[in-house]
């Protein structure tokens, strides 16, 4: 019986775990759909690794429920579970050739499939990821990114339900890892498996996925696609983490016409709009406006600013940053603190500022979100 | 300076009779400490005397089933001891420990004492049901080398256990082997030299222990028990030469274990 495709590769449902007294997952929902690649973001200590080896079955959840395709397998153990692992230090088996290892997956299946279509499926997992040949060899005779390629070849031959990487490219120097991001992207699209990637790289888990997920301790912040997370972040944390912004701490105001006012420190007012992806900030809450680097406005003088701009002010410009197609402003207002600018290299005002100048800044009412800190 | 010769005479102090005994096994003459030429009539007299290959195949025998029983038994204990947990693991690592410390003589007066203290309260009931009565015999030497080598095994395979990478473990099970097919095809594998060490270790302190065995062989004869006896006798270069092949063989084995535990650590 097949199932409606809709039905997610991996859900939570209410997972927590705990060790004694550390809630290490607390309460997190989450759902993996069919062929994505997913990210599991967050600073170390969050709780994604114990996620994962609940998800692989090495741990059990102390609350919730874990669905595979539709089934749970709350309880079930990992030989059981149609997912696979590439373990952060690869952990091949010293004892056994790179053969020996890809095939150890399809060898415990009872009854055993025979030699011939074993030796062919290590043979087409070995080209797959750009190994083939390499069978006899011994493991400790590969490089690390050759191991790797083991690793990912030893679980994907048996096709899982998911993958689950867990910071599969920690150990690798930068030049590799770049490589492989592209390579474990590439894959991923041949495949067609669901990819679970455990990062504490932002930009790695922007750039490779098709969703993200923000964890903070054992709690699932936010889940979305990266432009999602980027432009429309549920909170002060997830638009920190995701990507650089600018952050000025306030009191909400009235809400009219979309936009939410603030009142700043030291009695300065500004407006601007919530996340689209959570319930707007209530009237006298604590709020952060965020607004991000690209989206602030620099002018000579006020007047040169354009007209759709919520907030003006002066400032004197601190250091300057040649990025090629951008500039990055440091700027100093002497009540809000520094500002980071990021200004495109053919501006409207096609001059670029020096050090020391003063400045006009500025922001359109859309640039800056109001959000609650966390 | 006179550090080194101090160390240089230690050695000699140590040494010496050991050399002197290998290099006298190939005297010809008939006296242990007058060199008479080189031969190895002594060998040859040794290796046919049918009082010292008894003895022989008697050491081999307990050697052998102490080896077995102490790998296998220290094995299994070496596996469970590595999923418990508290306080009840630590009281068995204590005692594996206190077990390898204790000496020889201590071994062999307590299970001495243990056997006859056993033998006297059962023995009355066997004869009245018409059974043989127990006594000391090559079983109850092994019943003590067994003792002492367990510790041994334990310690070694324990060792290994706590160097091993838990992720290969969890790697195969993740690949969809039970834990049996896991322990078969990844944990064994890891353990296999531990074990060949221990049980060559087991072998040869076994088949060289001369004062367990002094104490509960009974009315059996070993090999390092006939040599005892014999040298209140007089030494003679038979002596000397069974004592060069225990002492090549027991060398041998022990460079083995040593090896097989050394791969081992370089290859992970
Ligand atoms: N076996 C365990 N026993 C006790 N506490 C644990 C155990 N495993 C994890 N923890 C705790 O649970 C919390 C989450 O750990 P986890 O390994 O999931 O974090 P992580 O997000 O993967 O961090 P990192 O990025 O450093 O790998 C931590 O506080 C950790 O100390
Ligand atoms: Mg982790």
């Amino acid at each position: 019986m097949t199932k409606p495709a809709a039905i997610p590769d991996i859900s939570f449902r209410g997972v927590s775990k705990r060790y004694g007294d550390v809630v290490a997952v607390d309460k997190v929902d989450l759902d993996l759909s069919k062929g994505s690649f997913v990210s599991l973001l967050g600073p170390s200590g969050c709780g994604k690794t114990t996620c994962l080896r609940m998800m692989a079955g090495f741990e059990q959840p102390s609350a919730g429920e874990v669905f595979i395709r539709g089934d749970n397998v709350t309880g079930v153990p990992a030989y059981r579970r149609p997912v696979n692992m590439v373990f952060q230090h690869y952990a091949l088996f010293p004892h056994l050739n790179v053969a020996d290892n890809v095939s150890y997956g399809l060898r415990q299946r009872s009854p055993r499939p025979p030699r011939e279509g074993i030796a062919k499926a290590v043979d087409e997992a070995l080209s797959m990821v750009r190994l083939s040949g390499y069978g006899a060899r011994r493991i400790w005779e590969l490089s690390g990114g050759q191991q790797q390629r083991v690793a990912l070849a030893r679980a994907l031959i048996n096709r899982p339900a998911v993958l689950l990487l867990d910071e599969p490219l920690a150990a690798l120097d930068r030049k590799l890892r770049h490589d492989m991001q592209i390579e474990l992207q590439n894959l991923q699209r041949n495949v067609g498996i669901t990819f679970l990637l455990v990062t504490h790289d932002q930009e790695e888990a922007l750039s490779m996925s098709d969703r993200v997920c923000i964890m903070k301790d054992g709690r699932l912040v936010q889940a979305g696609t990266p432009r999602e997370l980027y432009d429309e972040p549920v909170n002060g944390y997830v638009a920190d983490f995701v990507g650089k912004s600018n952050f000025f701490a306030g009191t909400a105001g009235q809400a009219s016409d979309g936009l939410i006012k603030v009142a700043l420190v030291d009695g300065m007012k500004t407006a601007g709009r919530a996340s689209r992806s959570t319930a707007p900030p209530r009237q006298g809450d604590a709020v952060l406006v965020s607004v991000r680097p690209e989206r602030i406005r620099l002018a000579a003088a006020e007047r040169d600013l354009p007209n759709q701009i919520a907030f003006r002010a002066e400032a004197k410009v601190l250091n300057r940053i040649f990025l090629g197609e951008q500039t990055e402003y440091l700027v100093a207002h002497d009540r809000l603190g520094e500002f980071m600018v990021r200004s495109p290299r053919q501006g409207n005002q096609a001059r670029a500022f020096e050090i020391g100048d003063r400045v006009a800044i500025g922001w359109p009412p859309d640039a800056a979100l109001v959000l609650i800190k966390d | 300076m006179s550090l080194r010769l101090y160390a240089a005479f230690i050695y000699v102090f140590l040494y010496a009779p050991i050399a002197l005994i290998v290099f006298f096994s190939f005297n010809a003459g008939r006296y242990a400490m007058d060199w008479q030429g080189f031969s190895l009539d002594w060998y040859g007299r040794a290796f046919t005397n049918p009082i010292v290959t008894k003895a022989l195949v008697t050491s081999l025998m307990i050697a052998g089933s102490t080896a077995v029983i102490a790998t296998v038994v220290g094995t299994l204990c070496a596996l469970g001891l590595e999923r418990m947990r508290g306080w009840l693991r630590q009281l068995f690592d204590a005692l594996i420990y206190v077990a390898i410390m204790v000496p020889g003589v201590v071994i062999g007066i307590s299970t001495l004492i243990a056997f006859v203290t056993v033998f006297d309260a059962v023995n009355p009931a066997l004869e009245a049901v018409g059974m043989a009565r127990l006594q000391m015999g090559l079983w109850t030497v092994i019943a003590a080398h067994v003792l002492f080598n367990l510790a041994v095994v334990v310690l070694i395979i324990r060792a290994r256990l706590a160097g091993m990478d838990r992720s290969l473990v969890e790697a195969s099970e993740d690949l969809y082997a039970t834990p049996f097919a896991t322990f078969r095809q990844v944990v064994l594998p890891a353990l296999l030299p531990s074990i060949l060490a221990g049980f060559l270790l087991s072998f040869t302190f076994s088949f060289e222990d001369f004062i367990i065995a002094f104490f509960v062989a009974g009315p059996n004869t070993t090999l390092p028990i006939y040599v005892f006896s014999s040298i209140r006798r007089g030494v003679t270069p038979e002596i000397n030469a069974i004592g060069t092949a225990v002492l090549l063989t027991s060398l041998a084995l022990l460079m083995l274990a040593q090896f097989l535990l050394r791969a081992r650590a370089r290859a992970l």
